[in-house]
């Protein structure tokens, strides 16, 4: 073999891996460096936020920061849970049974994630001053976005239902917020 | 291709050198063999994995007055499974000396820059992790009514201070201050080797010494009267997994477990510095051969 | 639309529409491929390079710890812990920027012997010179004002120190520290300003990096000789011979500053350094970071207030000698180009130069060891014996560069010169 011709092919491969490790090594350094902006261990042992429901009364909406967001929970009444559980569902944007959004036995609580889920606004309707919509859940001001009391998105642009978090009732009146729930979570 | 072999070869000699002359020097102070006794490995099982030191000769102080400014050199005794390129920790030492934290050293020092959680990575389970931490009580609050309350400790909490301030701790130590733990051993000319002695340091004062009120004396504390009584004594704590309780293995486990504190990310570091170090040793080797490729036209 | 004036030159035409628009790859090709390196250049050539490399590290590392970091006396020591303990890889970052900073200062001093050695900073490239002292000014006081963010005992009293240095000077010293403070002691203020400035500083040294950069492309580097490339047979282009010599060279260095990190991150650091600042209680021994230890030791060494004889009038504090011999050590280098008036450059060429420079290298190490030490005694009498030579030094080569002094000072031989890098008999490519 041409000795030239090989001493290209090896000066080639040299290259080639060379450059190869360098792409390796900046890019395993880029690593630590973008997961360093990650949750810390402190931030993440946070995770979870136990509230007192003793003191909600019937119709009423608390609000309790969770991983620094805000969650809205309601307290509904057995006329008003009857009256979503009525409607047809199927055609909803985002059709979910009011079922699937609480936990069986503890139909009356509804727990929700209060960020729109269309560009992250506080929807209204949790304070009693404040508008409700026409289905008498929650309105977004940012952009008219407006929820019914299950929390489903029934009308603007919003894309999906406020989201229900993963939350575990302790006792009858004690919930912790960010924990999965033991039983099986879902009413049937 | 002899220059591109030598090249590597100086190379990979002054790498390796670095890597030799930077790991913590290996503590190997001239000792009969019988003494010398190493922590073994956590891979071993729990009932051999026994620090194991001898305790530290009886001083004779007689004779010649030591002055108060006189210095006693740290003994260099335990062999500490954390030293070194490969070293790690002794896990079931570190839970013996957590055991001896939180039963003797707690009662007056902090180590607030830990919390419970981190005791997971000694080995115990979230529940036990959960039960360590809900046996404080601490402090939250305000409530909905603007109210102070206490709550049992969670593993998110960091470790309860005994203290509420710098000044309720000074003024129940006769004036000092019992420093915080978290970075004790970094923060300490000697690290473990000096907790170890000065827990091992405590012996009557030389006659021919005043000592002011309230001081003890310790042979290794750099002036020797130091503010904090003799802390731990033979037998002072059960382990629950029965192994050794005399001074020198209860000393030396409390020690592992501030080495740990201090740097919990030891082993991780290590092991990755292994992975990256093997890396550097293969690039270098392909970087040298590349630049003596392109540089053998050069005449 | 076609430009007569700028030909096709890539066969890209992405490249060739963004470079007719900004010439940014006829910039790179000119400055970074056909660059013409002089070939005898060493491996000391390649820490400028390394250098660099360094600050942009210390730059991404300091930057996103900065994200995790509380620049307040309360919670600036918690929030370091914070980083170690809980941040992913924090304590990474955290040692990869101190031990950087030392590694980014080896890089410095070896890339400035190489300049004193060489002479590479006689002419053309005076400015060049002057260019890099200024860096290396900026590149101390923001490795200083760095050293106070983790608000540990050696931070707080480090930073005490060395701004107390400022209340030497006559008159202003007192009104100078106070506004260096924002207060009467070391506190949160100085703590806001300082990272404020420390975030700042290394983006300025980033600037003036590209100047020092700009300059030297101007002059193009010196070589071993001294002598200036004549024929292109003394040259070779940068890429690929100096990109691949610059990058291997570049691949060790890393590979020592990586080890350092994984096993031995603390070698270079004091144990006061892992407690909390107690501006109640000063720790038994003070001292800087080995990078600043020689200049430590020339501050020290001045013991003596100078007066008029027979009186207790003091014209000349020791503080304000030490504090002046410190700040002139490093301002002196400016002027180095006009100290040494020799045509010859390279130390190769210059006997007596080539012995003064390594006594210069065992001075600042001997310095380096007194600064190190407690102020009394023996180290004391080093440290001074050092300083003397250090600025012996540069009174030493101005005469004999010239015509010598007196008779005490020969006038310097120099051997022969090359004529081109090429007829270099002792390094024969």
């Amino acid at each position: 073999m041409d000795s030239n011709e090989d001493g290209a092919t090896r000066r080639d491969f040299l290259y080639l891996t060379a450059g190869a490790m360098g792409a390796v090594a900046v890019g395993t350094a880029a690593v630590p460096i973008i997961d360093s902006m990650n949750p810390a261990a402190d931030t993440l042992a946070l995770a979870t936020t136990e509230v007192d429901l003793s003191s909600v009364q019937p119709g009423q909406t608390i609000t309790v920061v969770w991983q620094g967001k805000p969650v809205f929970i309601r307290r509904r009444s057995p006329d008003t849970i009857a009256q979503i559980r009525a409607e047809d569902w199927h055609s909803f944007r985002d059709p979910q049974s009011d079922q699937d959004r609480v936990q069986k036995g503890h139909d009356e609580w509804l727990v929700l994630v209060g960020v729109c889920t269309h560009l992250g606004c506080i929807p209204k309707g949790s304070k009693p001053m404040e508008p409700k919509g026409e289905w008498g859940g929650w309105f977004c001001p940012c952009h008219g976005s407006t929820y019914d009391q299950s929390g489903r998105i029934r009308k603007g642009p919003a894309p999906h239902n406020l989201k229900v978090p993963d939350y575990a009732f302790k006792s009858n009146t004690l919930i912790v917020i960010g924990e999965k729930p033991k039983s099986a979570p879902k009413a049937a | 291709m002899k220059r591109l072999l030598c090249v590597f070869a100086v190379a990979l000699l002054v790498t390796s050198g670095a890597v030799y002359a930077a790991k913590p020097a290996p503590k190997a102070p001239a000792k009969p063999a019988a003494t010398a006794t190493t922590m073994p490995s956590k891979g071993e099982k729990s009932a051999e994995s026994t620090a194991n030191p001898p305790p530290p000769a009886k001083p004779a102080p007689e004779g010649n007055c030591p002055a108060a400014t006189e210095e006693t050199a740290i003994p260099k005794i335990v062999n500490w499974p954390d030293r070194g390129v490969f070293g790690h920790y002794d896990m079931a030492s570190v839970q013996r000396g957590f055991q001896v934290y939180r039963e003797v050293c707690s009662n007056c020092h902090s180590l607030k820059f830990l919390s419970y959680r981190d005791l997971q990575q000694l080995g115990y389970t979230p529940d036990q992790v959960k039960a360590v931490a809900a046996s404080v009580t601490v402090q939250d609050g305000p409530n909905d009514e603007g109210q102070m309350f206490d709550r049992p400790g969670r593993p998110s909490d960091h470790f309860k201070s005994p203290f509420p301030n710098e000044k309720a701790a000074r003024a129940a130590n006769n004036g000092a201050l019992p420093p915080d733990m978290s970075l004790l051993v970094k923060a300490r000319e000697g690290g473990e080797d000096y907790i170890y002695a000065i827990l091992n340091g405590y012996e009557q004062a030389p006659s021919c010494v005043s000592m002011f009120p309230g001081m003890n004396w310790n042979k290794y504390f750099p002036p020797h009267q130091i503010a904090m009584p003799k802390p731990l004594n033979d037998g002072q704590v059960s382990f629950s997994d029965n192994s050794p309780n005399d001074l020198s293995h209860e000393a030396a486990n409390v020690a592992q477990f501030l080495a740990w504190a201090s740097e919990p990310h030891m082993e991780q570091r290590k092991e990755m510095g292994i992975k990256v170090l093997l890396f550097m040793f293969v690039f270098i080797g392909i970087m040298a051969a590349a630049k003596c490729k392109i540089w053998e036209d050069v005449r | 639309m076609s430009r007569p004036a700028n030909p096709e030159k890539f066969s890209n035409p992405c490249i060739q529409w963004i470079d007719e628009r900004l010439p940014i790859f006829t910039m790179l090709i000119k400055e970074y491929r056909v660059f013409p390196m002089p070939k005898n250049a060493n491996y000391l050539w390649s820490f400028g390079g390394i250098a660099m490399t360094m600050l942009i590290l210390m730059i991404v590392t300091g930057v996103f710890m900065a994200m995790n970091y509380d620049p307040n006396t309360h919670g600036a020591f918690e929030s370091v812990e914070r980083t170690m303990r809980d941040v992913n890889y924090g304590w990474l970052l955290r040692y990869a920027h101190m031990n950087g900073a030392s590694f980014f200062f080896i890089a410095v001093y070896i890339h400035v012997f190489r300049g004193l050695y060489y002479g590479s900073y006689k002419t053309p490239r005076e400015l060049l010179w002057i260019i890099g002292v200024i860096i290396l000014l900026l590149m101390m006081a923001t490795a200083f004002m760095g050293y106070a963010l983790p608000w540990s005992q050696m931070s707080g009293w480090g930073t005490t120190v060395i701004t107390s240095l400022f209340g030497a000077f006559p008159l202003v010293g007192d009104g100078l520290v106070t506004w260096l403070w924002g207060g009467f002691a070391v506190d949160n203020p100085t703590l806001n300003r300082f990272f404020a400035l420390h975030f700042l500083l290394p983006f300025v040294i980033l600037g003036v990096v590209f100047v020092h950069v700009w300059a030297l492309h101007q002059t193009g580097s010196n070589n071993p000789t001294g002598v200036e490339p004549k024929t292109p047979k003394d040259t070779v282009p940068f890429h690929p011979y100096f990109s691949t010599k610059d990058s291997f060279a570049l691949v060790v260095f890393l590979t020592l500053f990586l080890a350092m990190i994984f096993f031995a991150p603390l070698a270079l650091t004091e144990a006061d350094h892992f407690k909390q600042f107690d501006p109640m209680q000063t720790p038994d021994h003070i001292v800087p970071e080995w990078y600043f230890l020689p200049f430590y030791a020339i501050l020290r060494s001045f013991t003596l207030d100078i007066s008029i004889p027979f009186t207790n009038i003091i014209l000349l504090p020791a503080k304000l000698q030490g504090v002046v011999a410190m700040f002139g050590s490093i301002i002196l280098l400016m002027f180095l180009p006009w100290i040494d008036a020799s045509p010859v450059k390279s130390a190769r060429y210059r006997p007596i130069y080539r012995v003064m420079v390594f006594l210069l290298v065992i001075a600042m190490f001997a310095l380096g060891y007194a600064g190190s030490q407690k102020p009394e005694g023996l180290p004391v009498r080093i440290g001074q014996l050092g300083t003397a030579y250090y600025f012996a030094h540069w009174i030493i080569l101005w005469f004999i560069s010239r015509n010598g002094f007196m008779g005490v000072i020969p006038k310097e031989q120099t051997l022969p010169v090359p004529a081109s890098i090429s007829d270099d008999p002792c390094c024969k490519h």
